[in-house]
């Protein structure tokens, strides 16, 4: 029987390579079409947040880091708690609305699509061994949502999984503007103690300011942590 | 969410102090005892009515979940299962899903367990094994109106034929499908049954495929009942909490209603694509009540349909004349050759441009429909250099509301569509052309919504229609045939202008 596709919910003729068949690959979910409408974030990206470079402006960039993290660089409070950023896609309106569909509507089967580039992107950018700190939900969003996207995403890694951290809960950080975020006392807080001599990698849904993985990156560093990064599915 | 069970009674895990027990999904519980209905009891009518009529989730309702479980112990509301397990697999039982690749499981933190869900119906909030469905076993004594209708326009023959079967259907709940052709007025034949239905205590809904059309109806039906709240329902609207006894809403809000319509109109019945039909099958027959009218309105019913009605098996009546009482334009066709090929070589088959260039000689302005997204976009770029203000509009088109409106103020004289636009867009004098009529897109009632959308006032009853093809197909025949036989009928029946 042919599958039907996770997305759009129509039959398709899944592409089988012979590749697929030596290594038992299990074929995509989606239909090519569907496929076909993620962006992945390839090629010339920002050294620091991991955005793609290429459709921005030379003035909105240094060499191959962009503004925005030049003007995090030169903010001593914040400066070097993050490693690097790494993202899978580029966050554009395809994108919003599978994402939305995924966390708001809570189509958690949603996951399977994102599986292969996610796996793909992480280990060409980090270490395999890497600790995954997932970004935690409050206990209030979480029973809403009922699950947390980011430790959906952390889950797909095969790697060991920390879940320290934990949050207050407040508004929602999409109605914020950066200053706003970054005016915010730090919502995080840890659990218990680190294995410090491991890399960290915060994992996350959405890099939008990138405010949220540094508050939590300080907390980790507070903590000891030495190399802490992130990596989230979609970077706007 | 988790409730205890206590011999079928079900208490929420995090309202039960001094129960103890084990706290299952309510999909879980095998046997629930319904609680008798306690009169003494002081409801909340906020609750009550905000839930009369419906079937929604915890998460819809705005109200603190110890008020809803006290109703709950008086008798007033039940907490149902919302997906239950079939030999099979699963049924959502909001939406009717039984489709086992439209249901998934994950680690739920609402019940703490592996917990089924629907995906059919998640874009109106996830029904899964720990949530329940709530229904209210109150009734509202029906408001009845004297006389609501204000409108005072005039019905044209077929209209008002078609109108009096419509309050017959009203009156002693009958199922009735109103076929009438695209132009016929079919918003004013529904005004008598209307208000027949409420000056007899009942409830109305109609039911619309797409938002935009209960956003137009809405007002017109605040303006022909006065005195009747009238309440529009779509996706983001916020009107939820109201019960009306008359109703506009898309289709898909009929999900969240349990049993609770004595008339229901299903309007355009066919533009819903085949696989998500059972669907709103499903939705309709929840919503009405077990002995209720079922009207359906349609310009192009489906094959089944037409022959049900040829075999005198489904109650019909038609309405083969426009309002304005002028005979609907018949399409021609015209061979274009293998116009695919060319298009992807940057040309266009010669009479194709010839009709459009045409067009723009006389300024007369045009709809062009093509088969598919993927040619839309060539197509434009062939055509621009004719005239460099040719637009070409699809489905997913961020610009499609300003394009459409562009296109009536006359800035654009010609444009290029999917078959989106097959169906509400009308313009007053436009011809309309087909090019690539031989795909599979293309059916009898798609092209028969196509041709609707000439001539349609009365100051131009007439225009061109023409299909283009490499090849006819049984469809384009069936559309012409089918107009046709229309116009016969209208002509016979006295319904069309003389002279």
């Amino acid at each position: 029987m042919r599958p039907y596709c996770l997305l759009c919910h129509h039959c398709y003729q899944p592409r089988v390579s012979w590749s697929d068949l030596l290594t038992l690959k299990k074929g995509d979910c989606l239909c090519a079409t569907c496929r076909r409408s993620f962006s992945l974030i390839d090629s010339d990206i920002c050294s620091d947040c991991g955005r793609p470079l290429d459709h921005l402006d030379h003035s909105y960039r240094d060499g191959d880091v962009c503004n925005d993290c030049l003007r995090w660089q030169n903010d001593n409070e914040w400066k070097g708690v993050l490693a690097k950023n790494r993202s899978v896609y580029v966050y554009d309106d395809v994108m919003k609305e599978v994402i939305s569909r995924w966390k708001f509507r809570g189509d958690y089967a949603i996951i399977e699509a994102f599986r292969h580039d996610v796996c793909r992107v992480f280990s060409h950018h980090f270490s395999s061994e890497s600790v995954l700190v997932p970004i935690p939900l409050s206990r209030e969003r979480l029973y809403e949502r009922g699950f947390n996207q980011a430790k959906a995403l952390a889950e797909l890694l095969s790697l060991p999984i920390l879940d320290i951290l934990e949050r207050d809960h407040l508004e929602k950080q999409s109605k914020k503007s950066r200053h706003e975020r970054l005016q915010m006392e730090n919502v995080f807080r840890l659990r218990m103690s680190l294995p410090l001599e491991k890399p960290l990698v915060i994992i996350d849904d959405i890099y939008t300011t990138g405010a949220t993985v540094r508050h939590a990156a300080k907390r980790l560093r507070q903590a000891g942590a030495t190399d802490v990064s992130s990596f989230t599915l979609a970077r706007a | 969410m988790r409730f205890i069970d206590v011999e079928g009674k079900l208490i929420p895990e995090s309202l039960a102090k001094e129960y103890s027990g084990e706290a299952k999904p309510i999909s879980r519980i095998d046997h629930i005892v319904p609680l008798p209905l306690n009169p003494q009891f002081s409801v909340s009518t906020k609750l009550l009515s905000f839930l009369e009529g419906r079937h929604l989730l915890l998460d819809e309702l705005p109200f603190p979940l110890d008020v809803i479980h006290t109703h709950y112990e008086h008798g007033y509301i039940s907490y149902e299962k919302g997906i239950v397990q079939t030999e099979q697999g699963w049924r959502c039982r909001r939406c009717g899903n039984e489709n086992t690749h439209l249901f998934a499981s994950f680690f739920c933190a609402r019940c703490e367990t592996i917990c089924t869900y629907c995906r059919r119906c998640i874009m109106m909030g996830r029904v899964s094994e720990c949530t329940p469905l709530l229904v209210s076993h109150f009734y509202s004594e029906p408001a009845m109106y004297e006389k609501p209708l204000a409108w005072n326009g005039e019905l044209s023959l077929g209209q008002q034929q078609a109108a009096e079967a419509v309050v017959a259907a009203v009156e002693k709940n009958l199922e009735l499908l109103i076929w009438a052709v695209c132009g016929a007025g079919k918003t004013e034949v529904l005004f008598p049954g209307i208000s027949r239905a409420l000056e007899l205590g009942k409830r109305v809904c109609i039911a619309t495929p797409r938002t935009d059309v209960v956003l137009e109806l809405a007002p017109r039906l605040k303006q022909a009942f006065p005195a009747v709240p009238v309440i529009a329902l779509y996706g983001g609207s916020d009107e939820r909490g109201t019960l009306s006894p008359l109703v506009v809403a898309t289709t898909h809000q009929l999900l969240r209603f349990y049993r609770t319509f004595d008339v229901t109109v299903i309007d355009e019945v066919d533009a819903f694509p085949y696989s998500v039909e059972p669907m709103l099958q499903y939705a309709v027959e929840k919503a009405r009540k077990e002995t209720s009218a079922l009207i359906y309105v349609t310009a192009t019913p489906h094959k089944a349909w037409q022959q049900e009605i040829k075999l005198g098996k489904r109650q019909a009546v038609t309405i083969p004349a426009r309002y304005h009482g002028f005979p609907l334009p018949v399409p021609s066709f015209e061979w274009c050759g293998n116009w695919r090929k060319a298009v992807k070589r940057g040309l266009f088959p010669r009479n194709v441009s010839a009709w459009i260039e045409r067009r723009l000689q006389e300024g007369k302005q045009a709809f062009l429909f093509v088969p598919h997204v993927e040619l839309l976009e060539r197509v434009v770029v062939i055509l621009k250099q004719l005239d460099n203000r040719i637009e070409g509009v699809h489905a997913e088109d961020r610009e499609r509301k300003e394009k459409v409106h562009a296109f009536r103020k006359g800035n654009i004289p010609i444009l290029v569509t999917t078959t989106i636009l097959e169906r509400g867009v009308t313009v007053p004098n436009i011809d309309v052309a087909v090019l690539g009529a031989e795909d599979d897109i293309f059916t009898e009632g798609a092209l028969v919504q196509i041709a609707g959308r000439v001539g349609r006032s009365a100051q131009y009853p007439s225009g061109d229609i023409r299909f283009f093809h490499y090849g006819k197909t049984k469809e384009m025949l069936k559309a012409k045939r089918q107009i046709i036989r229309m116009n016969k009928e209208a002509e016979e029946r006295g319904m069309l202008k003389r002279g």
